[in-house]
């Protein structure tokens, strides 16, 4: 009895005890709390615009808007010339390519597949006034629009096809007085309509993120923390933090979850290992497109069909146009699952100039780079938008048609529905080769998907990924993920041996046995 | 009762020795305590491990992981106390290998079972194993289960918190890693199987069984050992 008392004393109590101090300790690491405190501090302007004597005046042109408000913030015109939402070219470096100028400006895409003689309904978009062909001035600071951004009336409205100046008859007195930190609304009134239409482009922007509630977007849910852009994608001298991949090649000045989150933000250990290979949005965007549709795919090349001589569309039963005769076949997805792939922050992208490789298809007109082995390499949820889009089928490069114009007669294809007549147009004005014969080549686009970031409760779980079969992360490869990975040859030798043992164990005990009944029958 | 009487076959080609069966205390408090703790911490760190493994779902992916992390820093402690108990109490001198009738210890289990022949090696409190179980537990003990508690450990720490950050142990991948821990379960569970069927080939069926579970075994007497060990010095 007493020995038993010592044994329980001396084994067993301190087994348990260091079990139960070895467990994970689950220590509060987060800093959730102060976030929430810092940010539902209201922004106060400590300026009010309505009351300067320079704003209270009718402006004959937005030339001279921006000129009044140069008049005071003296160098901020000129950091706007320098500036990528100006610009829309950064100077990047690009492994394989060298240094090179590339953005908007010059880029293409299999969306509307690209800006070159399209410019005064592109760049409505633009932040700056009068961007309607190769001539612009962008050295001229009041070429600047600062209304599209800083307007809070919620009045501002730039005109369709104006080259980026305001419509025609709005407030612009109210307007001007009206000014400060931008709103959702400023950034959204060109974010959430990339590629032509509500979210169509990317996927995780778009009109409803103005009144959703957090379970679309935990960040900006007007019943959440109601935050704005700008919260997370600060800007030093008007230069935003943020990168959109479909133009930007650079892993710098990217607006990160870690820039507020930390990268150790579980509370759970385990947790904050995955950060080294995990994007935080891979599990934490479980979807996107969570309200209304974006675009999936754009085929360009059933374009131009008509019925009875008329353009038509056809919509699908959510109203979102499956065929036009402007824009050919789409395809549409609503609460998308995301696709995964490597991404190491830098990217490279298919020029007007560049050959296509035919062993390669389908052609990436952006390739994110990034691969296992690359520490700097995180998996990543991406949207990819896969497009039929033209190009030169005897030089092999993409071409560019003209869409839009201000009239029939002058090549536009969504007027005239000439593809002939709108790849000519387009290429005369851009300038590059071509040889005049054209078809359609398959195109991917990758684009990240960071936003719509569900509550933590709808995170995904263990399983979603370290499963057998149907993994989120299936068709990763170059990383071991338990519960998803295994190497056949050993699960099959191993489950062979124990196999043999078992038969093994019961041949014997069978030897036995009958031995035992011969032996018992001969004594 | 004696050997002899229920060893009278034919073919008998070993030289019986008679001895009286004397109920002896084989294993100790502790040994038992850590035998049948270590068996089930075993068996439970393969089934949860293979939940993890993806073999099949159980506790939930999520609890398994947990689980069987808790019951390897168990079996861990557990390993510690034991190789703290095995020196001080000199038995880790049991599980030094021998070729010593190892032959026939083999031939044993393959021929000699079926006949009812004697155990060729007589356990005793001094050599409760015989040359096969010195040799394969001698292989668990430096081989199997440091290979499993290292990669284990590995797999836990091959990247961690340290003061509010991640910090790494320079691995580029787990893969090895986790498939040496995969191969070391597979034999771990062979050699359960494998031992659970041996149990039942001591004097009686469950008479190994039992002495694991009470410490006392009916064993050949221990004074004929004495005995042996004199004349067989007297030989050398």
């Amino acid at each position: 009895m007493k020995n038993s008392i010592i044994f329980f004393l001396s084994v067993v109590i301190p087994l348990v005890i260091i079990t139960f101090v070895l467990r994970d300790s689950y220590k509060e690491n987060t800093n959730l709390e102060e976030l929430k405190t810092q940010y539902a501090a209201l922004h106060i302007s400590s300026v009010d615009h309505s009351q300067h004597k320079e704003l209270q005046k009718e402006f004959k042109n937005a030339h001279e808007i921006t000129e009044t408000c140069i008049s005071c913030h003296n160098k901020r015109g000129e950091e706007l010339l320098s500036s990528p939402h100006f610009t829309w070219e950064r100077e990047a470096y690009i492994e394989g390519r060298g240094i090179t100028y590339i953005g908007k400006r010059n880029l293409l895409n299999n969306f509307c597949t690209g800006i070159f003689s399209n410019e005064p309904s592109c760049n409505r978009c633009h932040a700056g006034y009068g961007w309607a062909d190769k001539d612009f001035d962008f050295t001229n600071q009041y070429n600047v629009d600062c209304l599209a951004c800083h307007d809070n009336s919620g009045l501002y409205d730039k005109a369709r096809g104006g080259s980026g100046y305001p419509t025609p008859g709005i407030d612009l007195k109210t307007i001007v007085q009206s000014v400060g930190k931008p709103k959702k609304e400023n950034c959204g009134y060109c974010h959430f309509h990339g590629g032509g239409g509500n979210n169509v482009k990317h996927g995780d922007l778009e009109l409803a993120l103005l009144t959703a509630p957090r379970t679309v977007d935990v960040h900006m849910g007007v019943d959440g923390a109601n935050l704005t852009c700008v919260d997370c994608h600060t800007a030093e001298n008007h230069v935003m933090k943020g990168r959109y991949y479909g133009l930007s090649s650079e892993n710098t000045n990217r607006a990160t979850c870690e820039q507020c989150h930390t990268n150790t933000p579980h509370t759970v250990y385990k947790l904050n290992e995955h950060v080294a290979k995990i994007a935080c949005q891979t599990c934490h965007i479980p979807r996107y497109a969570k309200v209304n549709a974006t675009k999936m795919r754009w085929d360009w090349s059933t374009a131009t069909k008509k019925t009875e001589g008329m353009p038509y569309e056809m919509l699908d039963s959510l109203g979102n146009p499956v065929y036009s005769s402007e824009k050919g076949d789409q395809q549409w997805a609503v609460n998308a699952i995301p696709d995964y792939l490597w991404f190491n922050g830098t990217a490279d992208h298919h020029l007007l100039s560049d050959k296509i490789d035919f062993d390669n298809l389908p052609l990436k007109i952006n390739t994110l780079f990034g691969s296992s082995r690359d520490k700097n390499s995180r998996i990543v949820p991406v949207k990819i938008h896969t497009g039929k889009q033209p190009y030169d089928s005897e030089y092999h490069t993409i071409l560019q048609a003209k869409l839009w114009g201000p009239h029939p007669g002058v090549g536009a294809l969504w007027l005239d529905f000439n593809w002939e007549l709108a790849l000519k147009t387009g290429m005369d004005y851009v300038g590059l080769p071509y040889s005049g014969k054209w078809d359609f080549v398959e195109s991917q686009m990758f684009l990240p998907v960071n936003h719509m970031v569900s509550p933590s409760s709808e995170a995904l779980t263990c399983t979603d990924c370290h499963t057998r079969n149907n993994s989120r992360l299936q068709s990763i490869e170059g990383i071991y993920i338990p519960g998803k990975s295994y190497n056949a040859t050993i699960d099959n030798l191993g489950k062979l041996l124990i196999i043999f043992s078992f038969i093994g164990a019961l041949s014997h005990a069978l030897f036995r046995y009958i031995s035992y009944k011969k032996l018992k029958a001969n004594n | 009762m004696l050997y002899s009487d229920i060893s009278r076959t034919k073919n008998l080609r070993l030289i019986i020795k008679v001895h009286n069966m004397k109920r002896v205390f084989i294993y100790k408090k502790y040994e038992r305590f850590w035998h049948w703790t270590q068996a089930f911490l075993v068996v439970f760190l393969a089934f949860t491990g293979f939940e993890v493994h993806g073999s099949f779902s159980f506790f939930g992916y999520e609890s398994a992981v947990d689980l069987h992390n808790k019951a390897a820093w168990a079996l861990i402690i557990l390993t510690v106390f034991t190789i703290f108990w095995h020196f001080t109490t000199g038995e880790w001198r049991q599980y030094l290998p021998t070729t010593k009738n190892l032959k026939s210890q083999i031939e044993y289990y393959l021929t000699g079972i079926f006949r009812n022949a004697p155990h060729p090696v007589r356990k005793t409190i001094l050599s409760k194993l015989n040359p096969l179980q010195r040799i394969v537990y001698f292989m668990l003990k430096v081989m199997l289960f440091p290979i499993m508690i290292i990669t284990g450990l590995l797999y836990m720490f091959y990247r961690y918190q340290w003061q509010g950050e991640m910090k790494s142990l320079g691995i580029e991948s787990i893969e090895p890693i986790a498939l040496l821990h995969t191969v070391g379960a597979y034999l771990i569970i062979a050699f359960v199987v494998v031992h659970l069927y041996l149990i039942t080939t001591g004097h009686t069926i469950s008479s190994n069984l039992n002495a694991m579970i009470t410490g006392w075994e009916e064993l050949e007497d221990d004074e004929d050992d004495k005995k042996d060990i004199k004349e067989n010095k007297k030989k050398e």
